[in-house]
């Protein structure tokens, strides 16, 4: 198990006054390791428990995960084919954070989203058919075709939408928690968001404001290792961690490979939030099998380098190599999942791409509740 | 019924809603003020005093002090309004939107849309707007055409404090997000205002003045202008029908457009910036849905093209007046 804690701060070394002098220095820190994507660490495996789940837990936590994986590796297809309008930006790779933290909610519980959005709302319990329609632009979606893969949102799921804009999510998610925290339904508040929105002036203002207003809210930094195009090696200055720290927050980096370690995180945080204790930073590294958006052409990334991370760092893979080794489940109750879960997202595009478009009329509704 | 100020109303309107509704909530930078501060709490109850004594009666869990975090916190009050709450949050001056827009144009305004008519966004943002505190040129401007640009905000400009009270309730009680402009130059101004709560629907302009010869629009201080040049029109023999939007957005563009069929003569009066601004807007309804009844060319009184000067010297000629008004209705008559 991974505690949360008061953070350690690796690698974040914090300038300290030299009395002498009277002037800041700071100690010089050892460049950042050249690392192509984050690859999953053997020796962590041992301190997260997967024995907890009962057998029903584990195959709805990997079915899930398998819905994602399915579900973007289709989209992905689909786009390449020209049957999908506008940009979509794909969470495959991801799967064990979105579905790590939200195996902690309940309905009571809100989460905002990113662009790239499409694992939180699965994990958060979306309609797969809604969001399949809604992203062929189809009057069946759960937005009615007028929000397309950017802005899928289901309110009455706690899903508080995927957004457009970087850094869009974690004020939103402030008052979600204020919201809950004020009405006192004991409900919680997740920003997922990236390296990224990190360095957004909304996300250091929301951890301020959520450790002012000490809120039940929990902001999930899931850093794939690129901005788009750039390195966090290059634009995330200090830590993550370091960051929380300044804010007074509790922050742990997870293994966002590790659904358990994920789900450990989580727990804690989730935990921390009810009972009053305020705000948590988790900070998940893990990667991303797509470009930023389909049809980026990632020139940006290194040789060979998402092949690898696909071989060594896929969260799935993982997932069933500690079930079955630990003998909490049979390869065929995982291949059943497998088979099971491609047939669905099969017969949602079969739906999507058949269903109706809006009517034109609905271009003028929507717009107020009345005016 | 009794006089109370600009001030008093918006206050009372908040405070009546406060005690009906528990999801209504107050939060903003000094709302109360003094938080974590060793002298009163409450100690300033926004920087105009409009929040004064929200706080005592309501505690702090419904009148929130922020940080000076403007994204952090318009988006946390666009947040609980799309969770169940009824913020009410002050954006101080409508300035400061600069740092704020994306919560309000790209969240609050877009999500019933973006989501297919799901979300319910019951948000008001109160800000302060408007030249003559010798403010300068950054706390002194009249963004609304910017807000009303957007669809999915409402947009409210308030001129008198009966008009304040009934449609700030009204703006709580609405389900979409509304922009509530309060022109800083009014809250000391005194008006019969009722003790009991009231509503004033939007999109239904007020009639301040009426007459046949021209129909004078114009919004928020710029009211009181457009009715004193109407008065003295009067004496010298011009009528004229005054016309008080009150809301921008929606707008009750029947009033407008039924009265110049009437008088054929159109003069616009607007404190924002003279591009893109209310007049502008108007002035092409007009000349769109009513040239045939026009008899001249409509004259739109603005502030010139610049930033709002700090000079008393300046922005006193920066302002449109009472005799720029006169001398563009006279354009009209010619």
């Amino acid at each position: 198990m991974l505690p949360i804690m008061e953070p350690p701060r690796p690698g974040c070394k914090p300038p300290v006054m030299d009395a002498t002098e009277n002037r800041f220095t700071e100690e010089a820190s050892a460049p950042a390791e050249a690392v192509l994507g984050y690859v999953y660490d053997e020796q962590k495996q041992g301190e997260t428990a997967a024995m907890q789940f009962n057998r029903e837990q584990l195959l709805e936590a990997y079915r899930k995960m398998r819905t994602i994986r399915e579900f973007e590796d289709r989209v992905h297809i689909e786009f390449s084919a020209g049957g999908i309008p506008g940009f979509v930006h794909l969470y495959a790779g991801e799967e064990a954070s979105a579905i790590g933290v939200c195996m902690n909610l309940d309905d009571r519980d809100k989460i905002a989203s990113t662009h790239r959005g499409h694992g939180h709302c699965i994990a958060k319990g979306c309609d797969v058919d809604g969001m399949m329609a809604e992203i062929f632009g189809k009057d069946a979606g759960l937005c009615g075709g007028k929000g397309g893969s950017m802005h899928i949102a289901d309110l009455e799921k706690g899903m508080m939408g995927a957004n457009g804009i970087v850094g869009g999510g974690p004020p939103l998610i402030c008052g979600a928690a204020l919201t809950a925290k004020t009405l006192k339904t004991g409900g919680v508040a997740v920003a997922f968001y990236g390296d990224g929105a990190s360095n957004q002036g909304t996300t250091m203002e929301s951890l301020n404001l959520a450790k002012a207003w000490n809120l039940p809210a929990i902001f999930v930094v899931e850093d794939n290792g690129y901005a788009e195009s750039t390195s966090s090696n290059w634009s995330v200055s200090g830590t993550q961690l370091g960051r929380a720290a300044g804010f007074g927050i509790p922050a742990v980096q997870v293994d966002g490979l590790d659904f358990f370690a994920m789900y450990e995180a989580g727990k804690e945080a989730v935990a921390r939030a009810r009972n009053g204790g305020g705000p948590s930073l988790i900070h998940a590294k893990l990667n991303r099998y797509y470009g930023h958006f389909e049809g980026d052409a990632m020139t940006y990334r290194g040789a060979g380098e998402v092949e690898r991370l696909r071989v060594e760092a896929d969260p799935l893979t993982f997932f069933r190599k500690r079930v079955t080794e630990a003998g909490l489940l049979e390869h065929s109750q995982l291949d059943e999942i497998d088979t099971t879960v491609k047939a669905e997202i099969d017969e949602s595009v079969v739906k999507a791409k058949a269903g109706p478009m809006p009517l034109a009329a609905k271009l003028l509704t929507d717009v107020y509740v009345s005016y | 019924m009794s006089k109370k100020s600009f001030r008093t109303a918006i206050n009372e309107a908040m405070a009546q809603e406060m005690r009906r509704d528990p999801r209504v909530i107050v939060m903003g930078e000094d709302v109360a003020g003094g938080q974590g501060a060793p002298g009163d709490d409450d100690a300033w109850g926004g920087p105009m005093g409009v929040t004064k004594g929200l706080q005592p009666e309501f505690g702090r869990d419904r009148v929130l002090d922020t940080p000076i975090t403007e994204s952090g916190f318009i988006g946390a009050a666009v947040g609980a309004a799309a969770t169940g709450l009824r913020p009410i949050a002050d954006l101080m001056f409508v300035d400061f939107m600069g740092v704020c827009f994306d919560q309000i144009f790209n969240q609050a305004a877009k999500f019933r849309y973006m989501f297919g008519g799901k979300a319910v966004t019951p948000v008001v943002i109160r800000t302060m707007f408007g030249a003559g505190f010798r403010a300068a040129s950054q706390h002194s401007q009249c963004l609304y055409p910017l807000f009303t640009h957007i669809p999915g905000l409402k947009v409210v400009v308030p001129s008198n404090a009966y008009d304040a009270k009934g449609l700030m309730i009204q703006a709580i009680r609405d389900d979409d997000p509304v922009i509530f402009f309060e022109h800083k130059m009014l809250y000391d101004d005194m008006d019969e205002v009722p003790d009991e709560s009231y509503t004033i629907p939007f999109g239904e302009a007020n009639l301040t003045r009426e007459g046949k010869d021209v129909t004078i629009v114009a919004l928020g201080r710029m009211v009181k202008m457009a009715n004193e040049a109407a008065d003295l029109l009067k004496k010298q023999g011009v009528s004229c029908t005054v016309i008080d939007p009150r809301t921008i957005s929606p707008m009750d563009t029947d009033s407008i457009l039924e009265s110049v069929e009437d008088t054929g003569r159109l003069v616009v009066v607007d404190e924002a910036h003279p591009r893109c601004n209310i007049a502008t807007d108007i002035s092409a309804l007009v000349a769109q849905e009513a040239f045939g009844a026009l008899k001249a060319a409509i004259q739109m009184v603005t502030p010139p093209h610049t930033p709002v000067p700090f000079s008393p010297a300046l922005e006193d000629i920066y302002i449109p007046n009472t005799a720029k008004i006169i001398e563009a209705v006279r354009k009209t008559m010619r």
